[in-house]
C-alpha cells in the first residue's frame, strides 16, 4: 500500500480571508451584525478485524457557516460550495431567512469588549498524528487487536481493533472585527474483542486511548490488555432479583452522569425551564463532597479551546461546589435571557444558532482508590455499562439498563446483566458517598469512581 | 433523464464519460467491485420557542464518496468538491485498498426500474418558507391553548431533499430525489412542584402538504401537551418481571432493538450478534410476522433505491416465529452468497454504507386490543416510547416508555413515569402471547444510530402482550 499524502496536504490558507470577506460582504448587503465559522479537516480511519484490514478511509472537507442580523432578527445558512456562486447563495439565502423570522430582543453577537482569545499555548496541535505511513497506522489497529485476542483463549472474535487520525481547523469572524482561529489535532486506537463462554453466550466491550499528538497515546497492547479484561469479566454474567443496594460506577459509566449534569446546568434547558436545575443557583443540589469544574482552558484538553463558537474567551467556571450550584454553563443569548454573563460556552456547528457545549467538564477526584470504596460495601453493584436513553431532564428521573458485577462482601463476585438501575438524578446527587482518586480524561467530559446509595435495582 | 441526473450532469458537468473514469481509476490496484455516491442534499430548520422564531436555517451540503471492495476490505474516500480532479484524487485513494492488477468497470450503465414511492420534490430552499412557517406557529399556539398548565412549547419544522446519484462498476446506474419532512413538538409542564415533559412529531417522505390535510400541526400539539398533563400526575413505575402490553405504533421501536439490529446481514458475517447461527430457528411466538419494508409509499424509512442503488424490497425476517432471512447489502450479500435485500444505506457522501433497517413491523394478529388488556393481571401498558438500544452481542436491549399506564386485573389504572424496559433480544419476542388486529405504523419521527451514522426509519407493531418482561422502575 503506497503513502498517500497529497489528500491530507493540510489545511487552506484562504479561510480567514474567506470568512472576512464573507461578514464584509453580508455587512455591505445591509446587515446590522454577522458572524461566519469555517469549519475544515482531514480524517484517516481504519478498523483491522481478525487481523485483516476492513475499512481504509481518507479524506478532507471545508464547508461554511454564516449568521446575519437584520436589527433583532437572524437567520443562517450553510454550505459546502465555496464557490462564487455558492457564497452568494449563502449570503442571500441567509437575508432572505432573516426577513421571515421574529424580533427577538435578546438576540445579537457578543459586545465588542466581550471577545477575545485565551493567551498561552493550550497545546491542540501537533501534526505528529499524520507523521505515520498508512502501513505503520494500520499496524497499530493490528496490533491492539490482536493483544486482545491473544489475552485469552476465550477471546474468539472481534470487532476490530481501530486507528484514527484527524486534524480540523477552525476560523470564527465577527462584524465587530474578531478573527480568531485555531487547529486541533488528535489521534486514537480502540480495541473491542468478543469473548465466548462454554454455554456459547458472547460478551463484547472495548477501550480505547485518546490523544492530541502520538507521543501520549497509549501503546496498543496496554489498550487491547484492558479490552481484553473489560470483556472477559462480564462473561456468564446472570440476572439478579430486584433489590435496593448501594452502586459504584465505573469511571466511563460516572462520566455518564457528569453528562447528565452538563445537560442540567447548560442555559438553554434552564432558561425554557427544561431542566430540574433550573432556578436552584446558590442553593445546595449535591453532597457537600461535590465539585463540578467546567474548564475550558486546560491545556491538550479534549474541550479545549482558545474562544468559543461566538469569539468570548474560554474560562474555569465552577459549576457545583461543595454541593452548592455557583453557575449554570452560558453562551451570549441564554446569559441575557437569564441576566447573568456569558461563560464562554457558545457551541455551534455550521447550522443554526450557537447553542452550549462544555469544556472540560469534571467532578473533582476524591481520595479514595475504586478497591476501598468496592471494598466497604457487604452487597452491592458495580456498574460497568449503561445502555438506553431513560433520562428525563425536566423531572430528573433516571432508569437505565445496565451490566455489571455484583458486590459481595467487599469483593467483586459475579457478573450481572439485564437489570436497570433506576432513581432520581435530584436524589442521585445528594446520595453521592463517596468519590474516588482515578479521575482521568479520555474525552472532554470525565469522572472519577464514584458511589451512589439509595437506588433501585430491577431484575427478576 | 430525470430531475436529479440532470442536476449532477448540469450544474456539475459530470459526463457519463468521466464516470468511467472515476471507476476506472477506482479499479486501478485491482478490487471486485467500485462505486461512486453522488449526494446534493439541501435543508430547511425552522424552531418556534416561546412563541417567537428563534432560529431558521437553510444549508446545501454536496459531495462525492467513493467505495472500493476487495474481499471483505473497503476502500473510502470522499470530497466535497465535486472538481473532476477532486474525485478523481478521491477514487485514487479509495483504490489502496486493493493490490492488484488493475481491473475495468463494465463498459455501459443499466438504469434498474425502481419504485416511485414519494412526491418529487422542488429542492426545499426554493419552497415556500412562510408556509412552513405558519405550520409551526400554529403548532406552537394550538399547545399553548390545550391547558393552562403548559408552561413551555418548542416546536420545530425541518425538512430536507437528498439527491442521489448511484454508480456501479458492475453497471449500476441508479438516481432518487428523496424528500423528507418533520413537525415535531416539546412541551413542558408545570402544577405546584411538579413538572413534565411531553414530545409528539410526525412526518415522511412527504411534501408541506401533508401538514395541512393528514397530519395537521394541531394534531401533533395535542399530542404533546396530552402527554406533558398527564405525566404530571405519574406515579413511579414498578421494578422487576411483570406482563406488558405495548400499545400500537412507535412502540415497534421494540422489534427495532431487539431483533432488527441483530439481523442486520453485517454482525452475522462477523459472527458478533446473539442472532448469529439462528437462521431457521425459533426466535419468536408462532404468532409472530416481522418484515423489514422499505417499498411502502410515503414513510419515513421508505426509499426507492438504497445507497448502493439497489431498489428497495419487502423482506421476511420472521415468519410465524421462525427466523427467515437477514438484511443485506453489496458486500455481505456477495460474501455470505446470500440475496443482497436492498438495505445498504449510509447517512451521507461521507459514509461507508452497511446494512440498515427501513421500516420494520410485525403483521397484525386476531386479538382485540381490548381483550389484550383485560387478560393481564399485573403488568404495565406502554403506549409512547422515548429511545432504545441494543448491545449486539449479549442481545440484551434497553427501550424507555414516555407514557406508560399500570393494569390491574384488566383494568387500565395510573400514569407511570421513569418506566425502562429491559429484555433479551432473541427469547424477547418469544415471550409474546396475544398479537392485535389493530397493526400501525408510527407516525414518522424515528432516526436510527448505527456507527456513529444516522438514517430515517420507521417501525410498527399491533398491540402487543409479552408475559414477562423487566419493568426498571423504583416503585412496587
Amino acid at each position: 500500500m503506497a503513502t498517500h499524502t497529497e489528500i491530507l496536504s493540510g489545511v487552506d490558507a484562504g479561510s480567514r480571508e474567506l470568512a472576512s470577506s464573507v461578514i464584509a460582504r453580508a455587512m455591505k448587503s445591509g446587515a446590522t451584525a454577522a458572524e461566519a465559522v469555517i469549519s475544515e479537516g482531514t480524517e484517516f480511519s481504519t478498523v483491522v478485524r481478525m487481523g485483516k484490514v476492513e475499512t481504509l478511509k481518507e479524506s478532507g472537507s471545508r464547508a461554511i457557516g454564516l449568521r446575519v442580523f437584520l436589527g433583532k432578527r437572524s437567520a443562517s445558512t450553510y454550505s459546502s460550495d465555496l464557490t462564487e456562486s455558492g457564497i452568494q447563495q449563502l449570503i442571500s439565502g441567509a437575508f432572505e431567512l432573516a426577513r421571515i423570522t421574529s424580533e427577538d430582543p435578546y438576540s445579537g453577537i457578543p459586545e465588542p469588549s466581550q471577545l477575545g482569545v485565551f493567551s498561552g499555548d493550550l497545546q491542540l496541535y501537533y501534526d505528529d498524528v499524520f507523521s505515520l505511513p498508512p502501513e505503520e497506522r494500520i499496524d497499530f489497529a493490528r496490533r491492539t487487536e490482536r493483544a486482545a485476542l491473544d489475552a485469552d483463549p476465550r477471546m474468539k472474535n472481534s470487532d476490530g481493533g481501530a486507528f484514527d487520525a484527524a486534524v480540523g481547523h477552525r476560523v470564527l469572524a465577527n462584524s465587530h472585527g474578531f478573527v480568531g482561529e485555531f487547529r486541533r489535532s488528535y489521534c486514537s486506537m480502540s480495541s473491542a474483542p468478543i469473548a465466548q463462554d462454554e454455554s456459547g453466550a458472547m460478551q463484547r466491550d472495548y477501550w480505547f486511548s485518546l490523544a492530541r499528538t502520538m507521543a501520549k497515546l497509549e501503546s496498543p497492547e496496554a489498550v487491547g490488555l484492558e479490552a481484553a479484561r473489560r470483556t472477559l469479566r462480564r462473561l456468564g454474567a446472570r440476572k439478579i432479583a430486584s433489590i435496593q443496594v448501594p452502586v459504584v460506577l465505573d469511571p466511563q459509566v460516572a462520566g455518564s452522569i457528569l453528562d447528565n449534569i452538563f445537560d442540567a446546568v447548560n442555559g438553554d434547558a434552564v432558561y425554557r425551564q427544561s431542566s430540574f436545575l433550573a432556578g436552584k443557583l446558590g442553593e445546595k443540589v449535591a453532597a457537600g463532597n461535590i465539585t463540578v469544574i467546567d474548564d475550558g482552558t486546560i491545556p491538550g484538553g479534549f474541550g479545549t479551546e482558545p474562544f468559543d463558537s461566538e469569539g468570548v474567551p474560554t474560562q474555569r467556571t465552577p459549576v457545583i461546589e461543595n454541593g452548592v450550584l455557583k453557575s449554570y454553563l452560558l453562551n451570549t443569548y441564554t446569559a441575557k435571557k437569564l441576566g447573568l454573563k456569558t461563560t464562554g460556552n457558545a457551541s455551534r456547528g455550521l447550522a443554526g444558532n450557537p447553542g452550549i457545549g462544555s469544556g472540560n467538564f469534571f467532578l473533582e477526584k476524591g481520595s479514595r482508590t475504586p478497591q476501598q470504596i468496592i471494598g466497604g460495601i457487604k452487597q452491592g453493584l458495580y456498574v460497568v455499562q449503561f445502555l438506553g436513553f431513560g433520562v428525563n431532564m425536566v423531572t430528573g428521573d433516571f432508569s437505565r439498563g445496565a451490566s455489571g458485577l455484583w458486590i459481595e462482601n467487599g469483593e467483586l463476585a459475579y457478573p450481572v446483566e439485564e437489570i436497570t438501575v433506576a432513581g432520581n438524578l435530584k436524589d442521585m446527587l445528594n446520595n453521592i458517598s463517596e468519590i474516588g482518586d482515578d479521575l482521568e480524561f479520555r474525552g472532554s467530559t470525565a469522572s472519577p469512581t464514584i458511589r451512589i446509595d439509595g437506588m433501585t435495582i430491577a431484575g427478576a | 433523464m430525470t430531475q436529479n441526473q440532470s442536476l449532477f450532469f448540469q450544474k456539475f458537468g459530470i459526463t457519463p464519460n468521466d464516470l468511467q473514469r472515476y471507476l476506472g481509476e477506482a479499479l486501478s490496484a485491482g478490487g471486485d467491485y467500485a462505486d461512486l455516491y453522488f449526494e446534493y442534499l439541501t435543508s430547511t430548520s425552522i424552531t418556534v420557542d416561546e412563541s417567537i422564531v428563534k432560529s431558521a436555517s437553510q444549508g446545501i451540503s454536496a459531495g462525492c464518496g467513493v467505495r472500493v471492495l476487495a474481499d471483505d476490505r473497503t476502500g473510502y474516500a470522499y470530497t466535497d468538491d465535486l472538481a473532476p480532479e477532486k474525485i478523481m484524487r478521491a477514487a485514487r485513494t479509495a483504490a489502496l485498498i486493493a493490490r492488484g492488477p488493475a481491473k475495468s468497470p463494465i463498459e455501459g450503465f443499466k438504469e434498474n426500474t425502481s419504485h416511485q414511492l414519494y412526491p418529487i420534490a422542488a429542492p426545499s430552499a426554493e419552497a415556500d418558507i412562510a408556509a412552513k412557517l405558519e405550520l409551526v406557529m400554529r403548532g406552537d399556539r394550538a399547545a399553548r391553548a390545550y391547558d393552562p398548565r403548559i408552561v413551555q412549547v418548542r416546536t420545530g419544522y425541518f425538512d430536507e431533499v437528498r439527491q442521489i446519484l448511484v454508480i456501479g462498476s458492475d453497471g449500476t446506474f441508479a438516481s432518487d430525489v428523496q424528500p423528507l419532512a418533520r413537525l415535531s413538538l416539546t412541551c413542558v409542564a408545570k402544577s405546584g412542584e411538579n413538572s413534565a415533559k411531553g414530545q409528539a412529531g410526525g412526518g415522511g417522505r412527504v411534501s408541506v402538504d401533508y401538514f395541512q390535510t393528514e397530519r395537521t400541526p394541531e394534531h401533533f400539539a395535542r399530542e404533546a401537551a396530552r402527554q406533558a398533563i398527564i405525566q404530571l400526575d405519574a406515579r413511579e413505575a414498578p421494578a422487576g418481571e411483570m406482563e406488558v402490553v405495548l400499545g400500537p405504533g412507535w412502540p415497534g421501536i421494540l422489534l427495532h432493538e431487539a431483533i432488527g439490529h441483530g439481523l442486520e446481514a453485517d454482525f452475522n458475517r462477523k459472527g458478533t450478534s446473539a442472532f448469529s447461527g439462528m437462521l431457521g430457528k425459533r426466535v419468536a411466538s408462532d404468532k409472530c410476522t416481522v418484515v423489514d419494508n422499505g417499498t411502502l409509499p410515503s414513510r419515513r424509512g421508505s426509499i426507492n433505491v438504497d445507497d448502493e442503488g439497489s431498489p428497495t424490497q419487502n423482506t421476511v425476517l420472521i415468519e410465524n416465529g421462525i427466523l427467515k432471512g437477514y438484511l443485506s447489502d453489496k458486500l455481505s450479500s456477495r460474501l455470505m452468497g446470500m440475496p443482497d435485500t436492498g438495505n445498504g444505506r449510509r447517512e451521507s457522501y461521507a459514509h461507508i454504507p452497511m446494512p440498515r433497517m427501513t421500516n420494520t413491523y410485525m403483521l397484525a394478529g386476531d386479538d382485540s386490543p381490548e381483550d389484550i388488556i383485560r387478560s393481564v393481571k399485573r403488568g404495565v401498558y406502554a403506549v409512547n416510547f422515548g429511545g432504545g438500544q441494543v448491545d449486539i452481542t449479549n442481545g440484551k436491549f434497553v427501550f424507555s416508555a414516555s407514557e406508560a399506564y399500570m393494569v390491574e386485573n384488566g383494568q387500565v389504572t395510573a400514569p407511570l413515569k421513569n418506566c425502562t424496559l429491559i429484555g433479551n433480544g432473541p427469547d424477547a419476542l418469544t415471550k409474546v402471547s396475544m398479537v392485535g388486529n389493530d397493526l400501525q405504523l408510527d407516525e414518522g419521527v424515528g432516526t436510527c444510530g448505527k456507527d456513529g451514522q444516522s438514517v430515517p426509519v420507521g417501525v410498527g407493531i399491533p398491540t402487543l402482550k409479552l408475559d414477562r418482561m423487566t419493568v426498571g422502575g423504583t416503585g412496587r
